[in-house]
């Protein structure tokens, strides 16, 4: 039985004299894109069956500032970090854990030279440790069991920051089968989003992107390819869309993943 | 006698030309801007040992990888043979260490004939990849030129270098074999140096020649041998073969930091926090005489000086730009050409501040000043005169070019700090840009949506309604 969900923020915790073990960065696509907002609520209830005391920032989070400051607006960047800085610091925030691989690269390494210090993680390592201590159960046999599941390394989990192993770990509690893309971990392919890419048209070439990576992607046989990026959810999305290949194979979260699994 | 004098001209020649070149590249790199680094010295020689020294990154492609070895560990070894050679050339001996190294000498040379055949062979196959083999990353647009050519040079040259090893001991060899050598310590005896390889090869190919012309044989073999050494002394400042000595500095230098952490602006993070503190706002008066600063990078002048060192040591093998996601779907934009372009920006910077053109004085400044200095110089040029915002704008900053240099050049940074320049200091940039950063600012989202933030929670309720 799924347990009944509510979220609450870091405010209603404050005004109840709480503060929660760990903040939910829910970042920008998070919030407000629709195929990401799915993501971020599978995270919820995976929290939620957890039974991790947690708190979002509502409507007092803003963007971490990561595509302003790759685009080279350092103004805009500073004025949004400080800016979240201020209200995290206001609530002694501890503990950060986000589903967004570009929000946890800027928190964790961007945001202490601006006074911001925090244990950051990102949710397929927070997932992975509630699967390993036990706290969050697996449902063995799941609708996956057995299944062609490749996997596609975000740029700033993977060759940035290091998180090769935590996802894949979450991945093989699933009963599945994991076939590895040609360009993997350190050698991931990008999927084109990132450094603002994501709010522009491509430069001139012979391609986008994405669909360089989706034809690797397909070239497993996969039926689900699995992210762990809103980002690359939607251009991975995009470039099977593209490719006409909607009926052959599935992009998720692995947030997603773990909740259709265990049928929160 | 007069080999000798002959011998210390050709040397000292060599080496004063050669050292002026390497005292420009040096004043080249320092134009950059000295930047702020993590602090771990034990961290950066560590990366040496593995990375210079080690080449562990170049394991990531293995067949380079051996072949590369190969003649990076000949090129090792053959700097004892060439301490001998300098030695033997001042002081008019011949094979100065063997009395004193004894079998260690007969070892320490066959190593090097081993593994010089195996350079040789390497070289033969690098040609033939570069040249026949269709190898994409070499046949990119910015190796058109004298890219290519310097590429050759390098290998025809490595060629020669072994060809004289050989020459030079196989000739000696036989000279042996007939009492003839003048190596130290067996001056008049017949007998054989037990060298691995020229012990069988000497013989073979100058075995049926007169006592006259193997003398010269050998005599071409050991002045071809330092000639070339010094040639490439001379030719290593304008080509990419310079990594064979900055690979080791550059490496020692790399960022440390975070590869996800861009250089934090203290000046502009001041700014802001000033006003976003109320009470600050009003304190820091004179502030708004002061004319504002440029932000970000145009120059060799002032990106840092570890990216001009970075490209100095690049030896375009085009690993990163291989692996660019942009470059991999048909943009412009090639991480080896940004190094490329910093290169010849410094070097072309260089070359007029050498020239002493007074007309390079900055307009504003000619009054007051009448040398031509790094700090007045102004050519009406730029970085962004050989690197274009079409380039620029596509990186995605994936990392895979950081990833995949063996001697970690880094071409993201200077990449994120022209950027800088654009969007900060020329208000410009794709325009597509600007309602992400008009939204972050007024709205503290990426788009313009109307919705609070957290809307997303009442789809939960309307998934699970409240019982």
């Amino acid at each position: 039985m799924a347990k009944p969900l509510e979220i609450k923020t870091m405010e209603q915790l404050a005004a109840e004299g709480r503060a929660p073990e760990v903040l939910f960065w829910v970042g920008c696509a998070g919030s407000f894109d629709a195929r990401a907002q799915k993501i971020t609520i599978a995270f919820s209830k995976i929290l939620n069956e957890a039974e991790v005391d947690f708190a979002i920032l509502g409507t007092e989070e803003s963007c971490t500032g990561d595509p302003a400051r790759r685009a080279g607006n350092e103004f805009v960047f500073q004025m949004t970090a400080l800016q979240n800085i201020e209200i995290m610091n206001m609530y002694k925030v501890k503990k950060i854990v986000t589903a967004c691989p570009h929000c946890f690269n800027t928190i964790r390494n961007e945001y202490p030279d601006l006074g911001g210090n925090y244990d950051v993680v990102h949710h397929t390592q927070f997932i992975q440790e509630l699967i390993s201590t036990g706290k969050l159960k697996m449902k063995e046999g799941g609708e996956y069991k057995g299944k062609k599941i490749t996997y596609h390394d975000s740029c700033y989990l993977g060759r940035v920051n290091g998180v090769y192993e935590a996802p894949r770990q979450v991945l093989e509690n699933l009963d599945s089968q994991l076939v590895e893309l040609k360009r993997s971990r350190s050698n991931g392919l990008c999927c084109g989003a990132g450094g603002a890419q994501m709010f522009k048209e491509d430069e001139p070439g012979d391609k986008r992107i994405n669909l360089e990576r989706v034809e690797e992607v397909l070239s497993t046989g996969a039926e689900i390819v699995a992210a762990n990026c809103p980002f690359c959810v939607t251009m991975l999305q995009d470039g099977i869309k593209a490719a006409n290949k909607e009926d052959q194979i599935m992009v998720y979260d692995l947030a997603e993943l773990i909740v259709n699994n265990n049928g929160f | 006698m007069i080999q000798s004098i002959v011998f210390l001209i050709v040397l000292g020649i060599a080496s004063w030309i050669a050292g002026k070149k390497f005292l420009a590249i040096r004043r080249n790199i320092l134009l950059g801007k000295d930047e702020p680094d993590v602090v771990d010295n034990g961290l950066r020689w560590k990366n040496v040992f593995l990375i210079a020294f080690g080449q562990k990154k170049m394991f990531k492609r293995w067949i380079p990888a051996v072949l590369h070895g190969f003649i990076y560990v000949a090129f090792l070894f053959t700097q004892i043979e060439l301490i001998e050679i300098v030695i033997d050339g001042i002081f008019n001996q011949h094979r100065f260490f063997r009395p004193m190294l004894g079998g260690m000498y007969t070892f320490l040379i066959s190593t090097i004939e081993v593994l010089s055949l195996g350079a040789f062979i390497a070289t033969l196959i690098f040609l033939a990849r570069r040249n026949l083999l269709k190898i994409p990353r070499f046949h990119k647009s910015e190796m058109n030129g004298f890219p290519k050519l310097d590429g050759n040079i390098i290998l025809y040259l490595e060629i020669v270098l072994v060809i004289c090893v050989f020459m030079m001991n196989g000739a000696d060899e036989v000279l042996f074999n007939r009492s003839l050598t003048h190596a130290n310590g067996v001056e008049g005896m017949a007998g054989s140096f037990n060298f691995a390889i020229t012990e069988h090869l000497g013989p073979m190919l100058f075995g049926g020649m007169s006592d006259g012309t193997l003398a010269v044989v050998e005599r071409i073999g050991w002045w071809g041998h330092i000639m070339v050494v010094l040639a490439f002394l001379n030719y290593l400042p304008i080509s990419k073969h310079l990594h064979i000595m900055f690979a080791f500095p550059n490496v020692y230098h790399a960022k440390l930091a975070s590869r996800g952490q861009m250089q934090n602006m203290p000046a502009i993070m001041n700014e802001v926090k000033s006003m976003m503190d109320p009470d600050a706002a009003f304190a820091d008066d004179g502030g708004a005489d002061e004319e504002l600063p440029d932000f970000g990078s145009k120059d060799v002048f002032d990106i840092g000086w570890r990216d001009v060192l970075g490209a100095y040591s690049c030896t375009e093998c085009g690993r990163c730009t291989s692996v660019c996601p942009a470059n991999l779907t048909g943009k412009k934009l090639s991480p080896r050409k940004i190094m490329m372009d910093i290169r010849d920006r410094a070097e072309e910077v260089g070359r007029n501040l050498d020239s002493g053109n007074v007309e390079l004085i900055a307009e504003d400044k000619r009054a007051d000043e009448k040398v031509l200095t790094a700090d007045n110089y102004d050519d009406g040029k730029s970085l962004f005169d050989y690197i274009t915002k079409e380039e620029l704008h596509a990186c995605t900053t994936c990392n895979a070019c950081v990833e995949a240099c063996p001697i970690l050049i880094n071409p993201l940074e200077p990449i994120l700090k022209l950027r800088r320049y654009e969007i900060l200091t020329e208000s410009a940039g794709p325009s597509e840009w600007l309602p992400m950063f008009t939204s972050i600012e007024n709205s503290g989202s990426i788009w313009a949506v109307p919705d609070a933030r957290d809307k997303w929670t009442q789809l939960i309720e309307k998934e699970n309604p409240p019982s």
